[in-house]
């Protein structure tokens, strides 16, 4: 069976290739659920695969082909339990997107060339997930960012979809050098890509100067696809694809790219204190910015965008503090959740006929039942309600941060505060889409979405509700799942008995005091008004945008300019007519030796001729 | 007085002396053909000569070889010559200068 895991990545590379050449032909709905059945077989297949590792089965490397064995990467796919978790969460949520955008991409001109991209999404993740290199988990990881700047900017005709697509994929370059760079420092180190044997010899072979630099150079990466300081600002925008786009980025793929590649390269994160503590405190930062942000976003989306961040920086704190296994726990609840929230945001917006401002709804539970009822539960769970997911995976991260002890422990306070802000934007987020008085006009009719689209809602709801019991204190389920993938990582958890329940005690209250004021702002009839001060530098993301722009665009910009109104023109075009004129006047003065004269040629020859017979005379000795 | 190999070295540069001339000098190509041949024959005297003088038979082959190349430029150089001539009524080859660069 282990033989058929090739499958995983082929079919959705197969239904890209096909959607692609031939979608057309496929025409609308059928492209949609040949698409959404090339993710969902795969799903399958992975179940299947997953089974013998609930017995404690051992990892399995299945060689595909040689590529480059220079440098230890060959198309080879690594299966243990971690990238079974992957691939089951890009696999299982993407499929159930996928079902979603049937529904939801209804009517669009390019219906099939999006299923085309979906699928190449969804492959390039499960490249990177499934790959026993890094050079393989490069190709994946830089096929995401394409897939990612094809669908952010599906609606390309729109200058802003466009922009934001650039804006991803630059942005994610950046990343990718910091990754790439890392990528020849490891080569340089150990002469192979190969993870078995990079994270084997790391502890013998490295030293923590060069282990710091790897992990630092990979943690640039991870920032560039998991959306954290400093290049966090192309996720907000990458709101102007598709709504099933931006649940795919979200939850499904892309954003877990990076803490998924940190916990693989456990075994070197681990080497390089620094590293980690940077990584955490990064996580921790990025968590409490982004949540600050999404209090003050009026677009449903936008909120969401920035609650991702702030989420992603909870994972990222996670494994900066060794506590890998809660990152991946909150990497999958997190899946669940807010591919949910997306989707009934998606669900919401396609009712309200594409208005995403939440001051022009309101009232909306009485029009949209099933909507209302599942968005709750992510509601819930983002916010850490028992005993929804979210609660047992954040507090899980912050259990492990307190436990660290020490610095740590401000890295606690943050998620503290950050968990009672996140809690109070999503309460803003629901009261103003779903409950007071509506807000929209006449004309929009807001009704309920087609099956293809709650059904996806309400099986994300009930995993969103559930998935937190796979890992509960009582029962380490997930824990003991990914073991072998963590195999001698020294993992820090939570602490147990009476301080365990203080600290879950103190995130509950806190959650509820977070509810609490933002039932008390926006749930009493009158709205606050909303603007200016705090409320603009929050809507504007702090001018972090306009910083940058100012900073590193204009500059670039500037130089670009100068390359190309004065370099190209006078250097570059320069050289080349310099060389052209060059050639012709040397040219013009040779013309008058062809004189058209036959005898002035015969002459010629008649003096060569000459020339060469004194010549070997003169060689010969004859003077 | 015996007639050694410089004899007919001497000779044949005399005669090859004298067809470069020609066709350096001449502006009617049809003398330049015949000068052209002389220059041809008086190389194959050599030819001839040297080989007899070593006892080699390359040298009677290079001259074979030699009349047979002249035949064949003859015959394509006659032709372009009557073709000239028909179109411009003079064999006169300095008239012929279109390529001039």
């Amino acid at each position: 069976m282990i033989d058929y895991l090739w499958l995983l990545i082929a079919l959705p590379f197969l239904g890209a290739a096909t959607l692609i050449l031939f979608g057309k032909r496929i025409g609308e709905p059928a492209s949609g659920w040949l698409a959404s059945a090339l993710v969902a077989i795969p799903f399958v297949i992975a179940a299947i695969l997953t089974v013998p590792f609930l017995d404690a089965a051992e990892p399995e490397t299945v060689f595909l082909f040689e590529w480059i064995p220079m440098v230890g990467a060959n198309a080879s796919l690594l299966w243990d339990p971690l990238s079974a978790l992957m691939t089951l969460i890009v696999t299982g949520v993407g499929s159930l997107i996928h079902l979603y955008s049937v529904g939801y991409m209804h009517g669009d001109e390019r219906y099939p060339r999006f299923f085309g991209y979906m699928n190449l999404f969804i492959g390039s993740m499960l490249t990177l997930v499934l790959a026993d290199n890094f050079g393989l988990m490069f190709v994946g990881w830089e096929l995401v960012g394409l897939s990612s700047y094809l669908l952010i900017s599906f609606w390309f005709t729109k200058p802003s979809a466009a922009a934001a697509g650039k804006k991803a994929f630059i942005v994610n370059r950046i990343g990718d050098w910091g990754f790439l760079v890392g990528l020849m420092l490891i080569f340089a180190a150990f002469g192979t890509l190969d993870f078995g044997v990079v994270f084997g010899e790391a502890h013998g072979l490295l030293s923590v100067g060069m282990a710091t630099a790897i992990t630092l150079l990979l943690f640039v990466g991870a920032t560039g696809k998991s959306a954290q300081i400093p290049l966090y600002i192309w996720l907000p925008d990458a709101m102007e694809g598709p709504t099933p786009v931006s649940a795919l980025i979200h939850a499904a793929t892309m954003v877990t790219a990076g803490v998924y590649m940190i916990a693989r390269s456990a075994a070197l994160f681990e080497l390089a204190p620094v590293t980690l503590a940077i990584v955490a405190s990064v996580g921790a930062a990025t968590a409490l910015l982004a949540a600050t942000i999404a209090i003050g976003q009026r677009d449903i989306k936008r909120v969401l965008a920035y609650s991702t961040i702030s989420q992603l920086g909870y994972m990222v704190m996670a494994v900066g503090i060794t506590a890998f296994t809660a990152g991946i726990f909150h990497l999958m609840t997190h899946a669940f959740f807010k591919a949910l929230l997306f989707l009934g945001a998606g669900s919401v917006i396609h009712a309200m006929s594409n208005e995403q401002d939440m001051w022009k709804m309101g009232g909306l539970r009485k029009y949209m039942r099933v909507t209302f009822v599942t968005m709750a539960f992510g509601w819930l769970a983002i916010s850490g309600l028992f005993p929804l997911a979210g609660f047992w995976s954040k507090d899980e991260i912050l259990g492990a941060a307190f436990a660290k002890g020490g610095f740590f422990l401000i890295l606690w306070l943050v998620g503290i505060v950050t968990a009672l802000i996140t809690a109070f934007y999503m309460t803003r987020l629901m009261i103003l889409t779903f409950f007071g008085e509506k807000r929209w006009d006449e004309d929009a009719h807001p009704h309920e979405s087609p099956w293809t689209m709650t059904v996806p809602l309400i099986v994300l709801a009930a995993l969103s509700a559930g998935a937190g019991l796979l890992n509960t204190p009582v029962r380490l389920a997930l824990e003991h799942f990914l073991e072998p993938s963590f195999e001698g990582i020294h993992q820090v958890h939570p602490p147990g008995g009476f301080t365990l329940w203080g600290l879950a005690l103190a995130s509950l209250v806190v959650v509820v005091i977070g509810i609490a004021i933002a039932y008390h702002r926006y749930g009493r009839g009158t709205l606050p008004t909303e603007e200016g001060g705090y409320w603009a530098a929050a809507l504007d993301g702090y001018g972090v945008d306009a910083f940058y722009g100012a900073v590193i665009v204009a500059p670039g910009r500037a130089i670009a300019t100068w390359l190309a109104m004065f370099f190209d023109l006078t250097v570059v075009d320069g050289a080349v007519n310099g060389l052209g004129s060059a050639v012709r006047s040397f040219g013009s003065t040779l013309r008058v030796l062809q004189t058209g004269w036959v005898r002035s040629y015969a002459a010629g020859i008649v003096a060569g001729s000459l020339g060469v017979v004194l010549w070997l005379l003169w060689q010969g000795g004859a003077f | 007085m015996t007639v050694t190999v410089a004899w007919y070295m001497v000779f044949a540069a005399v005669l090859f002396s004298m067809g470069a001339a020609g066709v350096l000098l001449r502006r009617n190509a049809l003398v330049m053909f015949m000068s052209i041949e002389l220059m041809l024959n008086s190389v194959n005297l050599t030819f001839v000569a040297a080989g007899s003088e070593m006892g080699l038979i390359e040298g009677q082959v290079a001259a074979l070889f030699v009349m047979v190349v002249a035949a064949a430029e003859v015959t394509v150089g006659l032709a372009i010559l009557v073709a000239v001539f028909r179109r411009r009524s003079t064999a006169n080859v300095d008239t012929l200068s279109e390529l001039k660069g």
